[in-house]
C-alpha cells in the first residue's frame, strides 16, 4: 500500500496536473467559503486559497519551483485578462468620457500617493531599501509591477507578493472606507480601487457594479502606465539604490 | 470563444511586439488593451463572443492572482524581518490611496458641476 502510494505520489510530484488542480480545487473552496459566510469581505477567496495553498506546500515539502510549473498555466492568463479589459471599458466609454478631467486628476494624485506612502511608511519604520524598492511599485498588476522592480533593483518576486497582498487589503477594506467617506458615484470607487489595489480590488468592484468595475479595471491600465513612468523618477529622486 | 481568445492573445502578442521594439517602459497586454480598445471604437461594434469571454476572464480575475501570491513561501525569512515595515505600509498606503483618489476625484466633479456632488 506504501508503495503504491509512493509511486503515484512520485507521478503526480513530477507532473503540473496535481498543482494545476490543487489550485483550482482550493480556489473554488475559498469562493464557497466566501459565499456561504455572506460575501464577507474578510473571507477573501484570494487570501483562503494562498494560504491554504501555502500550508499544502509547507506540508508536502513542495518547492515553490514545482508548484509553479503547474500554475503557471493560470498565472500566463493574466496577460489576455488584461488586454480583455478593454471591454468593459468600450462599453463603459460615454461615462468615461463625461468623467475624463476628474479621471486624469485622481490617477495622477492617486498613483503618486500609492509610491510615496509605501516608501514613506516602510522606510520610517525601518525598511531595507531593497525592500522599499519591490514596494514601490506595489499598486500595479502583477506582470506590471514584476517588471518595473526588476528595472529598479527590487525583488520580482517579492513585489509579486506584496502587489497581491495590496490588492486583498484594498478588496477587504475599500468599498467600507468608500462608503464612510460618503462616496456614491460607483465610476469614483471603481478608480480609486483600481488605482489602489488592482486586479483583486477590480473583482470586488465588480461585485459593486458593473460600472465599478470597469472603471476599476480603466484603472489598473493608466494606472500601470503612470506607475511605470513615475516609479524610475521618484526613486532617482529619492537617491533609493540597493 | 477559442475565436475571443485568439483575438486577445494577438492584440496582447502586438503589444508585447511593440514593447520590446520600442523599449517603452510600458507593459504589453497594457498596450494590447489599449489596441483592442481603438479597434472596437473603430468598428462600432462588440462581437458577442468576445464580450461573453472577456466578461468570463474578469470574473475570475482574482484566482488569475493566486499562483503569483503562493510566492509569499520564497520569502519567509525577508518578511518575517521587516513583517512590520512591510504591512504598516501596504495597509496604510492602501487605504491612503483609496481615499485620496476617491476625495480628489469628487473634488474635481463637484468643481466642474459647480455645485455639490455626493
Amino acid at each position: 500500500m506504501d508503495k503504491i502510494f509512493n509511486d503515484v505520489w512520485v507521478y503526480l510530484a513530477a507532473s503540473p496536473l496535481l498543482w494545476l488542480t490543487v489550485t483550482l480545487a482550493v480556489y473554488l473552496a475559498g469562493q464557497w467559503l466566501f459565499q456561504r459566510s455572506g460575501g464577507r469581505a474578510l473571507f477573501n477567496p484570494v487570501a483562503l486559497a494562498i494560504t491554504l495553498l501555502v500550508a499544502l506546500l509547507l506540508l508536502t515539502g513542495t518547492p515553490y519551483s514545482t508548484y509553479f510549473q503547474g500554475a503557471q498555466f493560470i498565472h500566463f492568463l493574466l496577460g489576455p485578462a488584461t488586454v480583455a479589459l478593454a471591454v468593459p471599458l468600450y462599453l463603459h466609454w460615454e461615462r468615461v468620457r463625461q468623467l475624463f478631467l476628474p479621471i486624469v486628476v485622481g490617477l495622477l494624485v492617486g498613483s503618486a500617493t500609492a509610491i510615496f506612502s509605501a516608501i514613506g511608511v516602510a522606510w520610517l519604520l525601518g525598511g531595507t531599501p531593497r525592500t522599499l524598492l519591490s514596494l514601490a511599485p506595489k499598486s500595479v498588476t502583477t506582470p506590471v509591477a514584476m517588471g518595473i522592480a526588476e528595472k529598479i533593483g527590487g525583488l520580482p518576486s517579492l513585489t509579486a507578493v506584496l502587489v497581491i497582498l495590496t490588492g486583498v487589503i484594498g478588496a477587504v477594506a475599500a468599498p467600507a472606507l468608500l462608503n464612510g467617506l460618503r462616496i456614491r458615484d460607483d465610476a469614483i470607487k471603481g478608480i480609486a480601487i483600481g488605482v489602489a489595489a488592482h486586479g483583486i480590488g477590480t473583482a470586488r468592484a465588480f461585485q459593486i457594479s458593473a460600472m465599478a468595475g470597469a472603471f476599476s479595471g480603466l484603472a489598473i491600465g493608466l494606472n500601470a502606465l503612470l506607475t511605470a513612468l513615475l516609479v524610475p523618477l521618484i526613486v532617482k529622486l529619492l537617491h533609493l539604490t540597493p | 470563444m477559442i475565436g475571443a481568445l485568439a483575438v486577445l492573445l494577438v492584440f496582447q502578442l502586438i503589444g508585447e511586439i511593440l514593447v520590446q521594439a520600442s523599449g517603452w517602459p510600458v507593459p504589453g497586454p497594457v498596450i494590447g488593451m489599449v489596441l483592442l480598445f481603438l479597434a472596437l471604437r473603430w468598428r462600432g461594434v462588440l462581437p458577442t463572443a468576445l464580450r461573453a469571454t472577456a466578461e468570463t476572464l474578469l470574473s475570475h480575475l482574482s484566482l488569475l492572482f493566486v499562483p503569483a501570491g503562493v510566492g509569499i513561501i520564497q520569502h519567509g525569512a525577508r518578511l518575517a524581518d521587516e513583517w512590520l515595515a512591510v504591512s504598516v505600509a501596504l495597509v496604510v498606503s492602501t487605504l491612503v490611496t483609496v481615499a485620496v483618489t476617491a476625495l480628489v476625484m469628487r473634488a474635481v466633479v463637484g468643481r466642474r458641476r459647480g455645485g455639490q456632488n455626493g
